[in-house]
């Protein structure tokens, strides 16, 4: 038996309301003591020296781009840029080519991932064959090879009969279907939303409303078949309240938001920096705030990187022409640190979002610190200051919006069941 | 001498001091045109290469003449029958032209932030001829200019544009540039034809042409893009024409005075009806075309000058 205990930490439980003093005392990969535990016995005792020591980010909605695109990204390299982000467990999207959307591609998937990543990684398969809108996939076949979840990613399946098909059908499978929400006729074509912003530099904008247009037509769509479903993003104010009075109204709907639309807004884009273009894009300041303040109240129960690997090539064009999409593994952590240094959240809080809601809504054990959880955990400086480089990061893609960003907030090291998975890479 | 910018990239960047320098001096080669007297040795040496990724005929040979009459050796690229159509990215293709050591580069390019891209990754002076439905500032400058010489004055005047405001980078770069010189400016489209959030750039916003134009000093109307109209936007040509045309009876809503401008081309019995266009007592649609030679040759005067001076620095740099 391996025995590892960690002393003088400031414990974030995201099960608590504020983080306090104390240690962990690891057996075998599994937390078995939390508070003021004994070193007897240990085989190694980490001395935190009174950084903070939360559980591991769980990330659902990174794209890894195997198969398919793995000059952008393979599980080596983003396994290693989320053991330097905290980030113990990803949930990667199926929108490789080709989709991930049979048992077989699934397994090469996992085979590749275990090989290679430093830390867990869970795939969700296609929610349709082709990630095409038209006919669901195996989603028996597929949940016993392995995927936690279904979604199209950032296609919408537009045949509300095909829809409706899928949810019933996942539903009696138990699967969790992943959504994304934007009407797709009014957002065809756009690069931004809509408004003085977008009217200043003549882009076409799609407006915040396409948001909730979507979502209410999932809502309704719920409401016939109970299934259980989680919207990859919610960005906008005016989708907020269609979402609480869903959640009042029993529907089994969660939400998440990225990293991005949290600390970033539309005026970034500034002259036309594509490495903020985004899927959706980013919104007006009043919809920013707004999205922070339901985090903290819980409306929107998960925060994501929505991790999205994209060479120089599929960027360095014209606004519109440009790919969208962020990597964010690496940077999740000290972006997501702004929220509270601002105030706006606490730190428990903030590691419901990150980590214990979604390892909850997949029926994961870990993603908190209590006696029998897995011992994923990141422990952390809060305050270290930094200049964001880019060059440095770990991703093979290295489109980050915060590149030259002052940020605050550094990984010390990230334990995966256990092992230290950060040797040799901060 | 107050014009320091390195590029004519939009009227956004420009500052009230740099718009005057470039117009005054736009102003005093205006008058050398119609004597023929423009220094013929300003841009001697200098090369500019034309590169419109959009068709134009108008604005291409405006630049070409411009830069011509000053001197400049130019050379025009028909961009689409070039290996952009064989999938080269608008990177290496600047990097290309780059490398041949232009001093001007004048870019007319469909999407929007296009020029600002390219404008990153060269070394030489560029010139946005419009992008997109973002800039065109030299149609701005041109337009500032005739309103200038027609009215004295640049600055506390009504200024009506009007008609297919979403898809103009016309309606865009004038509204920066009239906005920025103190002017009082009033938009004026069918709802569907009018981005959002322009009330919030402090332009009185209308979408009837009665109460749009009572009492403005000029009225710019704008061509209608049918061909960046995917559908929908309005109707029928003949019901914008009879609620959104300039006829007689709606001009006669705008001051006696009034000017009426037009970027052109102009699609007659659409936006605006032949007469007015053609009456020489209001239309100044002539004097743009004219004022839009002589802007150019200050701009790539101007950004000359600035180059020069870079360069120079440079040099004197490298020795040391």
């Amino acid at each position: 038996m391996t025995i590892t205990v960690f002393t003088h930490a400031q414990l974030i439980d995201p099960e608590t309301e504020a983080p306090h003093p104390g240690g962990l005392r690891i057996e075998d990969g599994v937390i078995t003591g939390v508070g003021d535990v004994s070193t007897q016995g240990a085989d190694t005792v980490t001395d935190c020296g009174g950084a903070y020591l939360a559980p591991g980010i769980v990330d659902i909605g990174v794209k890894i781009s195997e198969p398919g695109e793995r000059h952008k990204e393979s599980f080596a390299s983003a396994g290693r840029a989320a053991a330097k982000g905290g980030v113990t467990t990803i949930i990667t999207r199926p929108d490789t080519h080709p989709a991930i959307d049979t048992p077989e591609v699934l397994e090469f998937v996992e085979r590749r991932a275990s090989q290679d990543s430093l830390v867990n990684v869970l795939p969700m398969a296609a929610l349709t064959k082709g990630r095409d809108g038209r006919e669901m996939t195996e989603i028996g076949f597929l949940m016993d090879a392995g995927a936690v979840a279904f979604s199209d990613c950032d296609r919408v399946v537009t045949d509300n009969k095909v829809f409706l098909r899928a949810l019933t059908y996942a539903k009696s499978c138990g699967a969790l279907v992943v959504g994304h929400v934007q009407d797709p006729v009014l957002s065809a074509g756009a690069a931004v939303t809509s408004g003085k912003f977008a009217s200043l530099r003549g882009l076409p904008g799609v407006s915040p409303m396409a948001e909730r247009m979507a979502l209410d037509r999932d809502i309704a769509l719920l409401e016939i078949t109970g299934a259980r479903y989680h919207v990859d993003q919610i960005t906008t104010a005016r989708a907020l309240p269609a979402l609480t009075r869903a959640k009042d109204n029993g529907v089994d709907i969660t939400a998440g938001v990225s990293i991005h639309h949290l600390t970033l807004n539309e005026l970034d884009v500034a002259d036309y920096r594509t490495f903020f273009k985004l899927k959706p894009p980013l919104r007006s300041e009043d919809d920013r705030q707004a999205v922070i303040e339901a985090v903290a109240a819980g409306v929107i129960d998960v925060i994501s990187s929505m991790h999205t690997p994209q060479d120089e090539e599929s960027k360095r064009l014209p606004f519109e022409e440009a790919a969208s999409g962020a990597v964010a593994l690496e940077t999740l952590l000290p972006a997501a640190l702004r929220l509270f240094r601002e105030g706006a959240i606490t730190l428990p809080q903030l590691w419901r979002a990150l980590s214990l809601n979604p390892a909850k809504r997949l029926g994961l054990s870990c993603g908190r610190l209590s006696v029998g959880a897995p011992a994923d955990l990141v422990l952390f400086d809060a305050h270290v200051p930094f200049i964001m480089d880019r060059t440095k990061l770990s991703s093979k893609s290295r489109n980050t919006p915060f590149d030259g960003a002052r940020m605050q907030g550094r990984v010390l090291d990230t334990w995966v069941a256990g092992r230290r998975v950060t040797q040799g890479l901060l | 001498m107050a014009f320091r910018a390195d590029h004519l990239l939009g009227i956004e960047h420009l500052a009230p001091d740099e718009i005057t320098t470039l117009l005054d001096l736009a102003d005093r080669y205006a008058n050398q045109n119609r004597q023929g007297s423009a220094p013929r040795d300003k841009l001697a040496g200098m090369s500019q290469i034309n590169m419109f990724f959009e068709n134009s005929t108008r604005t291409q040979a405006s630049f070409e003449l411009a830069g011509k009459r000053l001197g400049a050796d130019v050379m025009n690229m028909a961009m689409q029958a070039s290996s952009v159509k064989k999938g080269e990215t608008l990177i290496d293709t600047a990097l290309t032209l780059n490398a041949m050591q232009p001093d001007l580069l004048v870019v007319r390019h469909p999407q929007s932030g296009a020029v600002d891209l390219l404008a990153q990754k060269v070394n030489c002076a560029v010139l946005n001829a419009g992008d997109g439905r973002h800039e065109h500032p030299t149609q701005a400058l041109l337009d500032a200019l005739t309103i200038r010489r027609a009215k004295g004055r640049l600055h506390r005047l009504s200024i009506a544009i009007c008609g297919d405001i979403a898809h103009s980078r016309v309606a865009r770069s004038n509204i920066m540039l009239l906005g920025k010189m103190e002017n009082r400016i009033r938009l004026i489209a069918p709802p569907t034809l009018m981005p959002s959030g322009m009330d919030e750039l402090g332009c009185e916003v209308f979408d009837d042409m009665q109460a749009g134009l009572e009492g403005v000093d000029v009225v710019m109307m704008l061509r209608l893009q049918r061909e960046r109209m995917d559908g929908g936007f309005i109707p029928s040509e003949r019901e914008y024409y009879h609620r959104y045309g300039l006829d007689a009876q709606k001009l006669g809503f705008a001051r006696d005075d009034a000017i009426v401008m037009h970027p052109g081309p102009m699609n007659r019995g659409v936006e605006i009806d032949g007469e007015i266009a053609d009456d020489i007592n209001r239309s100044v649609i002539q004097e743009q075309v004219e004022m839009g030679v002589a802007v150019r040759m200050a701009a790539m005067d101007l950004l000359v000058q600035n180059l020069r001076a870079k360069r120079a620095a440079h040099s004197a740099q490298t020795i040391v």
